[in-house]
């Protein structure tokens, strides 16, 4: 291990496994019942390799980003390294003290008022007692003015907002020389956002080191300088992250025009919202990959919620073929659905594209569904769909290639003066 | 501009004497890390203090209730035995059975704490490393400001029923240390399986509720070895608590110890159930993110 290398990855693998259904016992009564009726069979069970033989080494001040669809190992990945979790086999040697950002909040107490909060919330996260206080006036200040006015009221009469800052102003300030970062920008206004990416890059340009996953590419494009990409449980590549990402894209396996999923197991959600399916349709309602750019067309998201869902939104990111986000829309611009709560049932949200607005080239859908600011509930590549605009008029006619992300038709005027 | 390049340099300084980090699959002879422990000592003055203050802030209950219980408990008690059964005690019954009900419930409440500790902190357990060590530990703290509270009481009784104070009253704190270690040892046990088999939860109730009469807490255990047939006593011999509660009773009231050879095997007992549920949860500790 080279003195500037933080984190070696040796062999890493891990097995989880999984009782067959009619073998898992959550209660002790059930285990010993089976047990006296069949008291001579054998465990079965099934193993499961989420990573398998993963090698790696970052070096101090590396800013890497992780990539990999669900189910590659990503969090099982982030697991071992934060030391939730034992591998099977393998060693990873960490230099220095790991802060995990997997989820702010946790060991926050509605009763407890935001100091206490603090001191509880970085007790969690492994400061002591004197980092904490040293730390204090820093949290606060990052937390806000709004947090600032109430630390001495419990934590139950904050907004989500308020929450939220506090919890990530406390992760955020741990004197960690790895920080690992999973999705927690996704949460909070434009300007806290700012705040934290901001944070990202002091921690980063301090000589230490960040892991940091998510699904947005022009997050990861800006903060990281080196991606590992992860496949099934094995590390397909680590290197350049504009190259990683390429990859990651070029292999996306999203598919064209049209998703569904028949199946819980398999469709983007959990049990408040599931995906049912997401497609591209032309005018006339049919489903198409490619669509001309002189066209409208539609989005249109199914889903079922399965609980009421106040404040909740269903969303998309446009994105391009480079992984940058063209543009994002969300059916929260409904007025009359905007404070409403969704009740349990099948939803259809559809989005109206209007013609002349993208030019040629391919995009992909990536769903958001969220309760803005407070919970991300779907948003992953695996709920994407791949479609292509050509350069072609209303009726399908090819017409002249043009550069630029967006292919407006604008309102334009020629003023004519005929030389006196 | 100055300051700031001493901020750079302090951090990293730091990060030079940071020792190395190795994650691996534990070794079946692996016992806990009491360096790590240590560095996590005030995570478990946090968590104790939390749960006091929780208690003791949401409801004015919380004070009155720890008041309350032992006296209503060792009023039925003495209603029970002493008033309708007519047994006999070498003390006033009713401060003797408010000795035993403190005592018993210190270890029942640490028990009962200890063994939903994991369960009932499953977000921290699954998502934040620590040692886990520390969510049943730390219930011990509780029990003692409790223990704190109703000692109060106590000696408010001794004044009343002019129970004369001994020089034996300065271990009672030891015995009391011991009832807590092995409430402790036996909670490590059961959150650990706990975890995986959640009806634990409903079944500790029931043996508590059987524990008050089977435990030497409203007669004494002379009482109950004289008055039993002696294919009885193994029965009461190898309760652990037995013991504890004789010797704890000792030390307040300077009531007759049934057999001090009982007294300290009760209290080696008890510091080897300690041991036993820390290797216990030690090892099942890996499991715990992966099933919770």
């Amino acid at each position: 291990m080279s003195s500037d290398t933080v984190i070696s990855a040796r062999d890493i693998s891990k097995a989880y496994t999984i009782a067959h259904q009619d073998h898992h016992h959550t209660t002790a009564r059930e285990a010993l019942l089976h047990r006296l009726r069949h008291p001579f069979e054998g465990p079965r069970s099934e193993e499961f390799w989420a990573l398998s033989n993963v090698n790696f080494d970052i070096q101090r001040g590396d800013v890497v980003g992780i990539l990999g669809r669900n189910g590659a190992g990503k969090s099982t990945l982030l697991k071992i390294l934060s030391r939730i979790t034992t591998p099977t086999t393998g060693t990873v040697r960490l230099k220095g003290r790991v802060g995990s950002l997997l989820e702010v909040g946790t060991g926050f107490h509605p009763e407890l008022t935001g100091r206490e909060n603090i001191y509880m919330n970085g007790a969690i996260l492994g400061m002591t007692r004197k980092e904490i206080q040293r730390q204090f006036d820093e949290i606060v200040a990052f937390a806000g003015s709004q947090v600032e006015g109430h630390l001495d009221t419990p934590v139950k009469r904050y907004s989500s907002g308020m929450y939220v800052r506090l919890a990530f102003g406390v992760a955020a300030n741990l004197e960690s020389e790895i920080l690992i970062i999973d999705e927690v920008l996704a949460v909070g206004d434009g300007e806290f956002q700012k705040k934290c990416l901001g944070k990202m890059h002091n921690v980063a340009e301090s000589g230490r080191t960040v892991l940091f996953v998510s699904h947005n590419m022009g997050a990861v494009n800006a903060l990281c300088n080196r991606g590992l990409f992860l496949e099934r449980g094995t590390v397909k590549r680590v290197g350049v992250v504009s190259e990683i990402i390429e990859e990651y894209m070029a292999t996306s396996d999203s598919q064209e025009g049209i998703r569904y999923w028949n199946d819980d197991i398999n469709a983007p959600g959990d049990d408040r919202v599931i995906l049912r399916s997401l497609q591209v349709n032309n005018i006339n309602g049919n489903v198409i990959s490619t669509v001309g750019s002189g066209e409208p067309f539609d989005i249109r998201i199914s889903y079922e919620i399965r609980q009421p869902m106040p404040h909740f939104r269903m969303a998309f990111f446009l994105m391009c073929s480079d992984g940058s986000t063209a543009f994002f829309t969300s059916d929260a611009q409904i007025k009359e659905w905007q404070n409403k709560t969704r009740e349990p049932g099948i939803y259809e949200s559809i989005c109206h594209i209007p013609a002349n607005l993208l030019n040629e080239g391919k995009y992909g859908i990536m769903i958001k569904a969220d309760i803005p600011m407070v919970v991300n509930i779907i948003w992953d590549q695996d709920s994407s769909v791949t479609f292509n605009v050509e350069r072609t008029n209303f009726n399908g006619e090819p017409i002249e290639r043009v550069a630029g992300a967006v292919c407006p038709v604008l309102p334009w005027e020629i003023i004519f003066n005929k030389k006196k | 501009m100055l300051s700031a390049v001493r901020v750079h340099m302090s951090i990293a300084t730091r990060l030079q004497d940071t020792s190395e980090i190795i994650i691996q699959p534990r070794s079946k002879l692996s016992f806990l890390d009491f360096a790590e422990l240590w560095r996590y000592r005030d995570l478990l003055i946090v968590l104790a203090q939390r749960d006091v203050k929780l208690r003791y802030r949401q409801t004015a209950l919380g004070v009155i209730w720890v008041v309350f219980q032992p006296l209503l408990a060792a009023l039925i008690f003495t209603i029970l035995f002493n008033q309708i059964a007519k047994m006999p005690t070498e003390v006033p019954y009713f401060p003797f059975a408010f000795a035993g009900f403190m005592a018993y419930n210190s270890f029942t409440s640490t028990l009962t704490k200890a063994s939903n500790s994991m369960v009932q902190n499953t977000q921290m357990v699954s998502k934040i490393f620590f040692p886990r060590v520390i969510l049943p530990l730390s219930v011990i703290y509780g029990t003692l400001v409790d223990l704190a509270v109703s000692s109060i009481i106590f000696f408010g009784l001794m004044i009343f029923f002019h129970l004369p104070l001994t020089l034996s009253l300065i271990t009672a704190p030891l015995w009391l240390l011991l009832i807590q270690i092995l409430a402790v040892g036996f909670g490590l046990i059961t959150s650990a399986i706990m975890v995986q088999y959640r009806d634990i939860q409903y079944a500790l109730p029931v043996l508590i509720q059987f524990g008050t009469y089977a435990t030497p807490v409203g007669y004494s255990l002379t009482h109950a070895m004289n008055q039993l047939p002696s294919q009885w006593s193994p029965f009461f011999i190898l309760n652990p608590l037995s013991g504890l509660l004789d010797s704890f009773r000792w030390s307040l009231m300077g009531t007759h110890v049934y057999n001090w050879g009982l007294c300290i095997s009760s209290a080696l007992g008890a510091i080897v159930i300690f041991i036993i549920g820390l290797a216990y949860f030690h090892r099942m500790e890996t499991r715990f993110a992966d099933v919770i």
